[in-house]
């Protein structure tokens, strides 16, 4: 028989005893819904980590100043300052796998302008610090490398503080003090929202690092370098090409440990990532297990049918069904059943999910593939929980069935 | 090979015995039947005579333990099981007891249900040959109606426009009467001997003589063996109602 005839006498089977097939479909409907619920909850924490990965800016090597353990008695990050802004030049001149680098110098201080005040992170950065972070001016321009040169005061402002100290008009073309310095706003930061620690990053004043240095900070040493790979793939390879560099530049000889650790703020990230897919995994799997308990309903209802369906079956057979017509008529039964189930399942599973990103404000994302493989799922389960009834209905001998009342 | 002159039915020493347990129950004990194009049989006998399993031969549902049996020249005994389903689909009419009609399908489409298992693509619009058998049974105004919608009668003349969808060669019916009052039983009886009168060939199993008297042949059955096999002068069924109309239509 034809496909379209036997989804057709399904359609029709399921039709004659709608409040059943509803309360058989409920099971996979459940199963499904949680499946996809679960899914989109992970992909969501997913995209969101990934998000935030490439928020830090594009395929970013950090380097700190400090050894890890010198003399086996770690001072902590930063005891042991050698980081200047000549390594950062040696860098941007020697290396091959590094896009750019910029030194980072910061300091905080009290912001003022036209009454109000602040306090806020001055970052002192080079030019290229704009293409690391992937970070755009959303309204001025950031500074230009004449302006770097010449030690100019001016300053580009991030969201936050925009809102703190300008409110309702045009920070562009204002003056600020910075520690009782003018300053010149000559930009504003497109918003890049929180760190995954919490932090706000829009909370931050970018300016010339040669004036920072001179005008705020008063000494040479820098916090830390940041420095771009060309490619993801190519991370590891700057990290090490920057390292040996560092070393050379600091002319450190052959038995010195490193004085500055080089830094992939990915690693990081990526751990939060496998942990989430861990999660996500582990979820579905649980949920995976109502969408088989739902399948056993199935079986149940399907070898209730059958029963009752003794004499039908015996009739259909008496009138020339073959076994395998009688086995495809229940199988395709059991398969649409699911089917409708699993459909209904998605739809709900995709409500749920949106519905509970916007009460929690969890990022939930149901992707197409999702829907997919649970469809696919819920007609794996027709399939699987359909074959013993099937099997059982097309056995039947014909003059049983015929006699059966 | 079927040809003009070969019998719908020809049946040598049929056998069949059944275990029940250490006993070995013989039902038939060799039958021979031959059953000509446009006869109209009727087979009698009481319960456990052998004519139930004797109906599930002639319906290609049971397997004879042995002997042969050729349905319109075909050599049933050598068939597989979806050989003989695709026979019965191709060849045989059935009419049950009990009506045997599909729960909460329509009568179109309990009329058109053996059209689904044809598999020699015989009809081209199975839904106009399915409305045209209703008809021929006097249905034609309850096509989209459920089995619990009809009488018992209508119920029954369904199933046989079921049997008559697919032109078999053999129309079998198991006791059609049994569950009909007498009125009804002569209305059927009438139906099937009209069909006959058109040229198809009718085996009735029953065991009340008054649907053997609308019969043109009897054969009568006792433990398992053909005790009598005789033509009889059939009564027309629809005289018979000409003569009592229906007090209640049903």
């Amino acid at each position: 028989m034809k496909a379209t005839r036997l989804i057709g006498l399904a359609l029709r089977s399921i039709r004659r005893n709608p409040g059943r097939s509803a309360l058989t479909m409920l099971g996979v409907v459940i199963g499904v819904a949680s499946v996809v619920v679960m899914v989109a909850i992970g992909a969501g924490a997913q995209a969101e980590i990934q998000a935030r990965i490439d928020n830090l800016g594009s395929n970013m090597v950090v380097i700190t100043p400090g050894a890890a353990t010198p003399g086996g008695v770690s001072g902590g990050a930063g005891s042991f300052n050698r980081l200047t802004t000549d390594d950062a030049a040696f860098i941007a001149r020697e290396a091959q796998l590094v896009s750019a680098v910029t030194p980072v110098v910061f300091t905080r201080t009290g912001i003022s302008a036209g009454g109000l005040n602040w306090r806020s992170t001055i970052y002192g950065v080079d030019t290229s610090y704009q293409q690391i972070r992937a970070w755009q001016t959303e309204s001025g321009r950031f500074f230009t490398t004449e302006e770097l040169k010449s030690n100019r005061k001016v300053c580009v402002l991030g969201a936050t503080v925009v809102k703190s100290i300008f409110p309702d008009q045009d920070p562009v073309g204002q003056t600020l003090r910075l520690r009782d310095v003018p300053f010149e706003v000559i930009g504003v930061l497109a918003t890049k929202g929180q760190t995954a620690e919490g932090t706000d990053q829009d909370d931050v004043i970018l300016a010339p690092f040669t004036t920072v240095q001179t005008r705020l900070a008063g000494h040479q040493f820098i916090a830390q370098l940041l420095a771009s790979a060309w490619s993801e793939s190519e991370i590891p390879a700057a990290m090490d090409e920057v390292r040996v560099l560092v070393r050379e530049s600091h002319g450190l000889g052959d038995r010195d440990p490193d004085d500055f650790q080089v830094k992939d703020q990915r690693q990081l990230a990526q751990a939060a990532q496998g942990t989430t897919q861990v999660m996500t995994m582990l979820l579905s799997a649980i949920a995976s297990v109502s969408l088989l308990v739902g399948g056993i309903g199935i079986m149940n209802i399907m070898l209730v049918s059958v029963t009752e369906r003794t004499q039908e079956i015996g009739v259909r057979r008496a009138l020339g069904a073959r076994r395998i017509d009688v086995l495809a008529q229940f199988l395709v039964e059991s398969i649409v059943l699911s089917g409708i189930g699993g459909l209904a399942g998605a739809a709900f599973g995709t409500g749920i999910a949106a519905g509970l990103g916007r009460l929690t404000g969890w990022a939930t994302v149901v992707e197409p593939s999702t829907l997919g493989i649970a469809m696919a799922f819920s007609v794996a389960v027709g399939v699987f929980f359909g074959w013993y009834p099937a099997r059982r209905a097309a056995a039947l001998d014909v003059i049983e069935a015929l006699r059966h009342q | 090979m079927s040809d003009a002159v070969a019998p719908v039915v020809e049946l040598r020493d049929i056998r069949r015995d059944y275990a029940v347990g250490d006993a070995v129950v013989h039902a038939l004990r060799g039958i021979n039947l031959r059953i000509e194009r446009g006869e109209m049989v009727a087979i009698m006998g009481s319960s456990g005579s052998g004519k139930s399993t004797l109906m599930n031969t002639l319906g290609c549902l049971d397997h004879p333990t042995s002997g042969s049996f050729l349905l319109d020249g075909v050599a049933v005994e050598a068939l597989d099981d979806d050989a003989r389903a695709d026979l019965r689909n191709a060849k045989l009419g059935f009419v049950f007891q009990g009506f045997n009609l599909l729960a909460r399908t329509t009568a179109l489409e309990n009329v058109a249900l053996p059209m689904l298992y044809d598999r020699h693509a015989r009809f081209a619009d199975p839904d106009a040959r399915a409305r045209d058998a209703l008809s021929r049974v006097g249905l034609a105004d309850r096509l989209t109606h459920l089995p619990n919608e009809l009488s018992g009668g209508q119920q029954q003349r369904v199933a046989i426009a079921r049997a008559l969808v697919t032109e078999p060669k053999l129309l079998l019916a198991d006791e059609p009467t049994g569950n009909l009052d007498s009125h009804t039983t002569v209305e059927v009886m009438a139906l099937f001997q009209a069909l006959n009168d058109q040229g198809l060939t009718v085996v009735i199993v029953t065991h009340e003589d008054e649907v053997a008297a609308y019969c043109k042949r009897s054969v009568r059955l006792h433990d398992g063996e053909i005790v009598s096999d005789h033509p009889v002068v059939p009564k027309r069924a629809a005289d018979d109602l000409a003569r009592a109309p229906a007090v209640v239509s049903t």
